[in-house]
């Protein structure tokens, strides 16, 4: 395993808030995005997409579509080669069942693709869905997962999965997790209490701004070029080139600025669609999502039902626990078994103990598509357990930050489940070399006020306070990787390639910084270039928490060899000991009279050493350590409207030593706000027939400038040896707190439990009443 | 139809579909040069992406119909490219690090840029509240909003002090 921690160089580029590399061109509207460049004879897609959530589609006539003027090309599927494959965009070997094609001859969900229509304007295409003729034959819609585990006879995957995840044919089962550490079960029957309680997570969305969109061509060599806004350009590459049998030489995947992903943008939403068109016109073509179809087609998080059992003794010693998860992931299998993995694996190591047992049962039914999305099931777990704490503690009449104090994971402690549960194989046994927690729960405490809770800010509203406990991993043991090249310029710039894909969570500037620490000059002097198939090494891309930890590493790692390089050529020419040359502020030097800048012993590697510094290096982690947070809301209730106001919300999270600490402010910030919505108003609802009842920002509404709270974020920093300059991930572990903490709140305010979320004034109400009764 | 628009201060002429909205004709082409920074977010006026300057006031340019736009002048991030309150407020934004994937940014800016311009011309200096009831149309995923509202509040304070020499001066 690589330590990092003695490669530290100290110093001005790493740990402080230079300015992001590409924010003036985002702020002035440069055209930078997907969808900002137009290529010439560009075509407009559309998919036509199913009026049924279940149903067959047995004949396409396309022939008044292809009649109207401006249409150029419709493909449905008599005319697509099926090959079965998953479109969840992760490492080869994919731990998703392999239960989708291009274009499928059922429809699974309502809005699954049943015909793409290419056409030389916007309009043209949009016109054009109209006149296509379908004949379907439609089926039972499966849309409860109860009756979908039940049934049988109807079947959303009729066809075996050819690598046996899921059990197409048999049942509607598309993932199932039996795991146990020791015996929960007997020592169940040896515990003072069993505290079981059931809970529900509803179906919500990432909702980035800038919907998918792709646009692809053929280059002057007839290559395949697809530019998208993605988070994973190397698992596009090889999915696009098995599926539309091409060679990957023959691909290559462009990632511009991207809008957002938060995990939606992981999966191949539509890069085989335009793909697919372009091969077929031979024309440059581009497809972008519409909102609608962003909350209908895109990917949701799992809706999940989980039961907590959890056995304890009078002292709140936790002996016993179980989580049986019951989760929805709608039409296909996306992430069926690894989100529902990480359910358990990131959340139950929070509270050792010697009994742990994680059940999951995932069913295909006729909604929409769950997948990846920021917190990777982290979420629903976290909200099961930390509402459940809560209970335990009432059940005990122990306080419940005693009880989380007395049980939670400490420095040295081991998390035997992951081992157990990998990414769908068996995993990595995990020791937790820093912790911020203990610290990051004092101080959140303080900021909160929980000792001296704030009296109502009018006679009529009750207060609360409550907190959450969260842990979540820095990239995917053993699996996730990256690469970079470093290349030195004889001005003293570098070049920093990365497969590492900034969405907008600033990876370039963290990146950049990460390699000019290692160089010793200024992060303005590194140009990176992110995430071309072409162009870049490798990298799994943006997904897992792994980028800073994990690509990071790859950075220093090529930084380092080339610093080792340049030593070289400098000991050569001033006749001194390589390993006596310093390198910081721009300069090299070995000793007070032997100096050059670095752009002088650039120029003369390049023309008198004759020699191109450069180094390309990979990087993997067999760890995979878990940043902490402690998060506490201070909510105010109307008993009589049901209606929460979250006054104020604190944050204290353990990311490690961050680089960029503003931008790391920002992912929690950004993080929690995603995470009150589905505290308290995030649902895509969907009907007994499979329609999505609010497929827009106006009924499904995400949180705006005035549904935030007062916002305190603590960063405590810690030093994880296996992490470049103590790193460890920020992006995910604020969203999982945030939704328990707040309904914890709730509780304390108003005496009742909200086992569901979002709690909507309606929900709070009842349970008001419930619990009065 | 043609469509005659005052567009970042030049005549500009249109050739739009009837049901075109503004957000299509100045985003989509086939006029050049497009204005990319109109983002295309929801298509419904909720989230704010979108947002362009119609005669002075922020509308949503996806739910306005280009044709509402003849004869009147539209104004977008491209158009208040070197003016002194844009500029500031976009390094203000960078500053704070409120500036993630970006795609929300120019329709905030021009939110902000109107809310400051009218606080300056009736002498008031907008607080927290009213910062962010001027960027509640403008959704944004990634931030939670917090560096965004700082970097707003940063500006007006900057204004304020401004305003406050100016009148000392005089």
């Amino acid at each position: 395993m690589t330590d990092f921690v003695n490669n530290r160089a100290g110093g001005a580029q790493v740990g402080r808030n230079v300015t992001k590399i590409d924010a003036f061109k985002l702020a002035r509207g440069e055209p930078v995005y997907t969808d900002d460049v137009h290529p010439a004879g560009m075509l407009w897609a559309k998919v036509l997409g199913s009026p049924h959530a279940h149903a067959r589609i047995l004949d396409v006539d396309a022939s008044r579509a292809l009649a109207l003027p401006g249409v150029v090309d419709v493909a449905w599927h008599r005319q697509v080669k099926p090959i079965l494959h998953t479109r969840a965009g992760q490492s080869h070997p994919e731990p998703s069942p392999y239960d989708t094609v291009i274009m499928p001859d059922k429809a699974r969900h309502m809005g699954d693709r049943v015909a793409i229509v290419v056409a030389e304007t916007l309009a043209i295409a949009e016109q054009a869905l109209g006149l296509i003729d379908v004949k379907y034959e439609v089926l039972p819609a499966l849309t409860d997962m109860d009756e979908a585990l039940a049934r049988t006879d109807v079947l959303v995957h009729e066809v075996a999965d050819p690598r046996g995840i899921a059990e197409g044919g048999r049942s509607n089962v598309a993932a199932r997790i039996d795991k146990q550490v020791g015996d929960v079960s007997a020592a169940l029957k040896t515990c003072d209490h069993v505290v079981e309680r059931t809970y529900w997570l509803p179906r919500v969305q990432a909702s980035h701004i800038e919907p998918h969109v792709a646009i692809s061509w053929l280059d002057e060599d007839g290559r395949l070029v697809v530019r998208t806004s993605t988070q994973v350009p190397f698992h596009l590459r090889r999915i696009l080139a098995r599926i539309l049998e091409l060679k990957e030489a023959d691909i290559r995947v462009v990632k511009p600025r991207v809008g957002g992903g938060f995990g939606d943008k992981q999966e191949m939403v539509m890069e085989d669609i335009v793909a697919l068109m372009t091969l077929r016109t031979k024309r440059p073509v581009r497809l972008e999502f519409t909102r609608t179809e962003e909350l209908t087609s895109a990917r949701c998080r799992h809706p999940q039902r989980i039961v907590m059992t959890t056995g304890v003794m009078n002292d709140g010693t936790i002996i016993a626990n179980r989580m049986n998860v019951t989760a929805d992931t709608g039409a296909y299998g996306s992430h069926a078994l690894t989100v529902q993995g990480n359910t358990g694996q990131k959340v139950l190591p929070m509270y050792p103990c010697a009994n742990i047992h994680f059940q999951v049962t995932c069913l295909y039914t006729n909604n929409p598509i769950s997948g990846a999305f920021r917190g990777y099931g982290a979420p629903q777990g976290c909200f099961a357990l930390e509402s459940h704490i809560d209970e335990v503690a009432k059940v005990l009449g122990m306080d419940r930050l005693e009880l989380r104090k007395k049980n939670h994971i400490r420095l040295g402690d081991t998390d035997p489940l992951s081992a157990k549960l990998g990414e769908g194989r068996e995993g990595l046994s995990r020791v937790i070399r820093s912790t911020g927690l203990e610290t990051a729960i004092e101080m959140g405490c303080d900021a909160i006020g929980w000792t001296r809770k704030r009296p109502p800010s009018a006679p009529h509203l009750r207060r609360g306070l409550g907190m959450a406990l969260a842990m979540q991993g820095s990239g995917i043991a053993g699996v996730d990787w990256g690469a970079a090249t470093v290349k030195l310029n004889e001005d003293g710039s570098v070049n920093l390639a990365v497969g590492a894909t900034d969405i907008g969570q600033g990876s370039d500037t963290v990146l950049a910084q990460m390699c000019a620490q290692e160089l010793g000059i200024s992060y303005e002097k590194v140009r990176v270039l992110s995430s071309d198939t072409d162009l870049t090494p490798f990298d799994v891309g943006a997904y897992a928490s792994s980028t800073t930890y994990v690509s990071g590493g790859a950075v220093v790692k090529a930084a380092q060899q080339m610093r080792d390089q340049l030593a070289g050529v400098f000991a050569e020419k001033w006749a001194c000991p390589a390993g006596d040359v310093v390198f910081g502020d721009d300069n090299v030097s070995c000793g007070p009279d032997k100096a050059m800048t670095m752009a002088e012993l650039a120029t003369h590697a390049l023309y008198a050493a004759k020699m191109q510094p450069a180094a390309t290096a990979s990087h993997m982690s067999n760890e995979s350590p878990p940043p902490f947070a402690a998060q506490f809301a201070d909510v105010e209730v109307d008993p009589e409207t049901g209606e929460v106001f979250l006054r104020r919300f604190v944050s204290a999270v353990d990311c490690g030593t961050p680089i960029h600490p503003g931008m790391a402010e920002g992912q929690i910030e950004g993080a929690v706000s995603q995470a009150i919505g589905y505290a308290l108003f995030e649902e895509v609802i969907v009907d007994r027939a499979g329609k999505v009842k609010n497929p827009n920002f106006l009924d499904y509404k995400i949180a705006s400038a005035l549904d935030m709270p007062e916002m305190v974020t603590i960063l405590v920093p810690t030093m994880e040896p296996s992490g470049p300059y103590g790193v460890k991930a920020a992006g995910e572990v604020p969203i999982d707190g945030p939704a328990p903490a707040i309904v914890n709140a709730i509780c304390d305010a108003v005496g009742a439990r909200l086992c569901r979320i979002p709690a909507t004034p309606e929900r709070v109400w009842r349970q008001i009443k419930e619990a009065g009764e | 139809m043609k469509i005659v628009v005052k567009l970042n201060g030049r005549n500009r002429e249109w050739e739009a579909a009837p049901g075109a909205t503004l957000l299509s004709v100045l985003r989509d082409g086939p006029q050049e040069p497009r204005m990319t920074s109109v983002k295309r977010g929801c298509e419904t006026g909720d989230c704010g992406a979108c947002t362009v300057l119609l005669d002075g006031q922020p509308v949503n340019s996806c739910v306005v119909a280009a044709a509402r736009a003849h004869g009147h002048a539209v104004t977008t991030i491209e158009g208040l490219a070197g003016d002194p309150l844009m500029t500031a407020l976009q390094a203000a934004l960078v500053e704070h690090a409120a500036v993630q994937c970006g795609y929300c940014s120019p329709g905030m800016l021009v939110s902000l840029y109107h809310l400051l311009k009218e606080c300056r011309a009736a002498g008031t200096t907008p607080g927290d509240h009213a910062i962010r009831e001027a960027l509640s149309g403008n959704l944004c995923r990634c931030t939670g909003y917090v560096k965004p509202v700082a970097a707003a509040t940063a500006v007006a304070a900057t204004l304020a002090a401004v305003g406050r020499a100016e009148a000392g001066a005089r």
